[in-house]
């Protein structure tokens, strides 16, 4: 590709989209409008947990299970994640290759050490004997946090692919797509997040 | 061995009449599919012009072979459940078991609604949608051939059941827990409709913003959201729908599988779970799909009123204003379908409001077709007759449904045959009746020839007569208190009459789809005489007629400068002919990708239904590596140089 050594114009945080290009355009766009649906499921995982967190059938209520520093400790690492995602992005505004990989590199160890955090919290549950099967409040709980554990995980496996992909073959375009689509499906688990720390863990600890 | 065939044993073999039966049915139709395929040596030609192509006219056609086959299915499990409720009634309790009876008409309800329905939009969508609004393909080619590949899996998936399990959900056809639970169903039948409905759905959900992607960014120049025909708005209407309800579908079947498989209490009876968030949860989907069916007939419509009137469409702000309308409200009605749960007198009496107010958009959609209608020159063809058709039906269906909208007469025909004939006639009269008005009018664009009118007329006088005689009986036994679904009832209360004449309905639809498939294959046997060579057999006014039948695959070879609506209609009467400056011509290439994924889906769905560890993990790699080698290829597309399209033209033109 012809533009890969060619200096670009100084670009917008807004403006990442490198590539002007009309595939490029409607692939965004698709991503977006994918990325809404994605919330929409989102949305209906927390109003059934709306519905069913006082649904704790004898069993353990929020306050109960709540470990305030391992979920900052998560919240942190993930803020932070998309924190370096975006010195990526703006690496690949640059067209600088090693930050690029370096930054998205970061992002992948930090987000993968969130996925531990999470998994062991869930260890904990299931071994004290308040697994989903417990109660309905419980079974809300697992699905709605677990489904974002497993956005994230599917995050880390793009992320590694890409990784590979930018490692071999450079800032290609169709790479600069995925790498905005990829920084964009990050920015969106982090604010999905931000909602489950608030209303799950915050709102349950307080009651 | 259980590790390797999970819950799946001999027992699951087809051993009674009925699975037998649908095992060496399916058999027999696949085998002799293969034979023929053999036979005439086209493995080769069907692989690479049909199965893989990314054209999105192939894989229109191909929807609608696809929901055809499963409208036979749906048809026969119609004429099974009237059967039987024609003849279990005192001391007769028919020739089905209530098991089987209820399974029958689950079968029914899901197959109609996600892979008839649903198949046959989609299929008119993906062909004439690109070609009105000037385009050559639609956003994004692969996700388009595994958007059809998921719904032809989750078809599979969902006949499947004949060949192993030998049952399905016996809970109706939204499978409302506490029954669908594992308590009270703990047979395998609620997991293929599960899992066949989770897979047809994501492959909705992808067509959703592949479409959306495709009007909002793909329209040719000039032609601004005000001058796109009606189709395509009903349409983007219908896709936003899409986009907003089957996110809640995926939430709510995942969260009944998970009470299945993992014992959590979302739906259950005990552990707290909760059934009703689940109704509220299917219905929120529901409704909206509902509108989702109904929206891209009313744009069939309104192409069609418009052509055969020879006038500009009336009202076409107001007709958009209208499809926007529905399109919202129908996202603040879901409550109407479950009035009798107890939400309260206001909420009921909100939810009843809006449902009556839905009537105001559809009536101004009504009354533009009419005056649409009034003075112009009206050719009053086999298309014309569906329309006018629908118009009757719609209406008498609409009535009954503000009817129903009223809460207090709800809890009268609540779950009553009233109901049944109510979306009967909405879905039969409004949105099918639409799809072959739709067949009909688009087909010399498919073929290059029109479809035998005689035939066309008989096949509707037919359908629609049937269906009087079907559903009017349905609506006089509802206000008697016949509830749905009944295997059996008793002699005193007087029904058998009316059941029997609805069975004869059925008969004379089955007569008038008979005489569909007769059109076809004379069609196909006189298509010299109703040959059209110039591609505008109806003297049409939007883009599609404006290029060759059957269109080349590029559709444009100049993607032409719109200036206002009606596009073609203005060109012929400027009497203007587009520059015939070619140019290469960007295409996509065919893939196979969309074919292997779905069939990782459909092995992921069958071991999700057996619960077959190893196989889950499996067809889940599958698909991961198969998206990975994918990812991998940038090598998409090819040229059609601007020599060959000129070569392509000429020869096309020569014709006309």
């Amino acid at each position: 590709m012809s533009y890969r050594r060619r200096k670009l114009p100084k670009l917008k945080p807004g403006e990442i989209t490198v590539d002007k290009h009309d595939s490029n355009e409607k692939t965004i766009f698709g991503f977006w409008v994918y990325l809404m649906t994605d919330l929409l499921m989102f949305a209906a995982l927390f109003a059934t947990y709306a519905v069913l967190r006082s649904n704790t059938f004898g069993g353990p209520a929020q306050r109960d299970i709540f470990n305030g520093l391992l979920v900052l400790a998560e919240t942190i690492i993930l803020l932070t994640s998309s924190f370096t995602t975006g010195l990526g992005m703006l690496a690949l505004a640059r067209q600088d290759k090693n930050k690029v990989v370096m930054w998205f590199g970061t992002t992948f160890i930090l987000g993968l050490s969130f996925l531990v955090l999470e998994i062991s919290e869930f260890w904990h549950l299931i071994v004290e004997g308040n697994s989903f099967q417990r109660s309905a409040f419980l079974s809300s709980f697992f699905t709605l946090v677990g489904t974002h554990g497993l956005h994230i995980v599917f995050g880390l496996v793009w992320m590694i692919i890409l990784l590979i992909r930018v490692n071999s073959r450079g800032l290609t375009p169709g790479n600069i797509r995925k790498l905005t689509s990829l920084s964009l499906f990050w920015h969106f688990l982090d604010i999905v997040w931000i909602f489950i720390f608030t209303i799950v863990y915050l709102l349950g600890a307080a009651r | 061995m259980s590790w390797f065939f999970g819950k799946l044993t001999l027992d699951a073999l087809p051993h009674e009449w009925f699975t037998i039966a649908g095992t060496a049915a399916l058999f027999l139709g696949g085998l002799s599919a293969v034979a023929l395929v053999t036979y005439y040596k086209r493995w080769r030609w069907l692989w690479r012009d049909w199965l893989t192509s990314t054209d999105p006219k192939k894989i229109g056609i191909m929807y609608i072979v696809v929901a055809s086959l499963m409208l036979f299915r749906g048809g026969l499990d119609a004429l099974m459940i009237w059967l039987q409720q024609s003849l279990s009634v005192g001391n007769s309790h028919g020739y089905l078991s209530p098991n089987h009876f209820q399974q029958i008409f689950t079968a029914h309800g899901s197959i109609m609604i996600f892979f008839v329905t649903m198949g046959f939009l989609f299929g008119l969508m993906n062909y004439i949608m690109p070609i009105q609004i000037g385009a050559r393909d639609v956003a994004f080619p692969l996700l388009n051939t595994l958007s059809f590949w998921l719904y032809v899996a989750g078809a599979a998936l969902i006949n499947l059941f004949f060949v192993f399990g030998g049952q399905f959900a016996a809970t109706g056809w939204l499978a409302i827990p506490p029954l669908s639970e594992l308590a009270y169903s703990p047979g395998v039948g609620v997991d293929y409709w599960i899992w066949s409905l989770q897979i047809s759905g994501l492959g909705s959900l992808l067509s959703g913003i592949n479409f959306l992607v495709t009007i909002l960014k793909m329209r040719a120049p000039g032609m601004t959201l005000m001058k796109m025909p009606m189709f395509v708005w009903t349409s983007l209407c219908s896709m936003v729908l899409v986009l907003s309800a089957f996110p809640i579908l995926a939430i709510a079947l995942l969260l009944l599988s998970l009470d299945r498989m993992f014992g959590m209490h979302f739906f259950t009876a005990g552990g707290g779970g909760n059934p009703m968030l689940y109704v509220s949860l299917i219905w929120t989907w529901g409704h909206p799909e509902v509108y989702i069916l109904m929206l891209p007939s009313f744009g069939i419509y309104s192409e069609i009123v418009a052509t055969f009137s020879q006038k500009r469409l009336f009202g076409y702000k107001s007709m958009i204003g209208a499809a926007v309308g529905i399109t919202l409200l129908s996202g603040l009605v879901w409550l109407h379908h479950f009035f009798t749960m107890g939400a309260g007198a206001d909420v009921n009496a909100f939810f009843g409001i809006m449902t009556m107010v839905i009537a105001i958009p559809t009536g101004v959609q009504v009354f533009n077709w009419l005056a649409t209608m009034y003075r112009g020159r009206i050719i009053f063809g086999s298309v014309m007759h569906w329309f006018i058709g629908f118009v009757f039906t719609f209406t008498l269906g609409g009535m009954a449904g503000v009817l129903m909208g009223i809460p207090g007469v709800d809890f009268e025909v609540h779950n009553t045959l009233f109901l049944v004939a109510h979306f009967h006639t909405m879905v039969i009269g409004g949105a099918l009746f639409g799809i072959f008005a739709g067949i009909t009018y688009w087909f010399p664009k498919v073929t290059g020839f029109r479809l035998n009118e005689r035939l066309g007329k008989y096949a509707f006088w037919s359908w629609i007569i049937g269906f009087f005689v079907s559903f009017l009986p349905l609506y006089i036994l509802g206000f008697m208190g016949a509830t749905r679904r009944l295997d059996h009832y008793d002699a005193s209360t007087g029904w058998q009459g009316l059941f029997i004449v609805a069975a004869c309905g059925i008969v004379i639809i089955g007569f008038g789809a008979a005489l569909q498939i007769l059109q076809i294959i004379v069609s196909i046997k006189q298509r010299k005489e109703n040959v059209d060579a110039t591609g505008d057999p109806w003297n049409g006014r939007t883009l599609e007629w404006s290029i060759s039948s059957p269109p080349p695959v590029y559709n444009f070879a100049v993607i032409p400068k719109i200036t206002s609506r009606d596009a073609f209609w203005e060109m012929k009467q400027s009497q203007e002919q587009p520059a015939a400056k070619y140019e290469d011509i960007v295409m996509p290439k065919n893939t196979a990708a969309g074919i292997y994924l779905s069939g990782f889906a459909l092995l992921f769905g069958f071991a999700m239904v057996w619960h077959i560890l190893w196989l889950i993990l499996a067809s889940i790699i599958g698909a991961v590596v198969c998206l990975i080698v994918r990812s991998f290829d940038e090598d998409t597309e090819y040229v059609i140089p601007a020599a060959e399209v000129a070569k392509i033209e000429a020869r096309r033109n020569h014709r006309g």
